[in-house]
């Protein structure tokens, strides 16, 4: 698929799969989707590793836009995307827009074609700056 | 360095942190999400597993192989935090460092942790005792001196505001408190300055 890929980081896995399901509804499966949420041993967190498989799952060549919850998301997103390493990691952005209103508005743009920039761009857009 | 002298800082860097879980559970449970001591102890015993693998390899090699367990186990912000601390040692580090070659290495490593946690000294971190640290090493202090200004500095951290990461959203209440991630990591420059004082 040559969509850009999104990829939904939560600390929670409800909230993740929750908006993935949003996503899923609202704008169908041209998009290759996928989330993870909790620290891998049950409670709330994120895992570095489980964000490197999603992103995977989720990859594309157009590229692939994380969209994270909490600060710990953030960070352990980064991580994630500097040790897949070069070149994927060129075309790996993690937004900083609100989750779920992030995750729909990006996934609408990319399903148009849009590119990783521009998909980018969109999510940004939801955050004030 | 030797392997078996590798094998006995991982060693002493898990015994101290797992002495000290519930400590740093508590100081986390303060103004945290509470889960510093366990997720610590998690990862550094799954390095400890691994030791003898660690230290079968070039210190540069082993100290990311060090870093990239302790990204993918101690799980939070602290596993990428401190997991880029060892991963940059290990990337800048010499294969037989000599003071000035450490003290160097440790500094891109400080820079490399302030980048991946958007932090600088004074925000109520561990930057706040990796900045001084980096300084007793750069004026020649002793190991044992290095260990006693890596506790001071944690001290340091009880009356600062958090500025960054969860305890930055509590503001003014997080002051009278120390910082976790300050007090773990003076408890692992004691274990390593110990470990290495000790030969």
């Amino acid at each position: 698929m040559s969509n850009v890929g999104i990829v939904i980081v939560s600390h929670s896995p409800l909230v993740a799969e929750g908006t993935a399901d949003m996503v899923r509804q609202m704008v169908g499966d041209e998009v290759p989707l996928a989330w993870c949420g909790g620290n891998g041993h049950g409670g709330l967190g994120t895992s570095v590793e489980a964000i490197m498989g999603a992103i995977d799952k989720a990859w594309s060549e157009a590229g692939v836009a994380i969209l994270v919850d909490l600060g710990g998301a953030e960070t352990n997103s980064e991580m994630a995307v500097e040790m897949i390493g070069e070149p994927r990691s060129h075309k790996i952005v993690v937004c900083n827009a609100p989750i779920v209103e992030g995750a729909v508005m990006a996934a609408t743009e990319s399903s148009g074609g849009a590119s990783l920039k521009e998909v980018v761009a969109t999510a940004h857009e939801l955050s004030p700056s | 360095m030797a392997a078996s002298d590798f094998s006995r800082l991982i060693a002493a860097a898990a015994d101290t942190i797992a002495a000290h879980a519930e400590e740093l559970t508590a100081l986390d449970q303060a103004i945290g999400d509470g889960d510093h001591g366990l997720n610590m102890k998690r990862g550094f015993e799954a390095v400890r597993a691994e030791a003898d693998a660690f230290a079968a390899k070039p210190l540069p090699e082993a100290l990311k192989g060090v870093g990239t367990k302790l990204v993918m186990t101690v799980g939070g912000a602290s596993g990428p935090l401190f997991g880029t601390l060892f991963m940059a040692l290990g990337k800048e580090l010499p294969a037989a460092p000599d003071r000035s070659g450490l003290t160097a290495a440790f500094g891109k490593a400080i820079e490399a942790v302030a980048a991946r946690g958007k932090s600088q000294p004074g925000q109520k971190t561990m930057l706040d005792v990796l900045q001084p640290v980096y300084e007793a090493l750069a004026q020649g202090k002793t190991a044992g001196e290095i260990a006693d200004a890596a506790d001071k500095a944690a001290e340091t951290t009880v009356p600062m505001r958090a500025l960054r990461g969860r305890a930055s959203f509590l503001g003014d209440r997080s002051i009278g408190h120390m910082d976790a991630g300050a007090r773990s990591t003076a408890l692992l420059v004691r274990a390593v300055a110990g470990a290495i004082e000790g030969n």
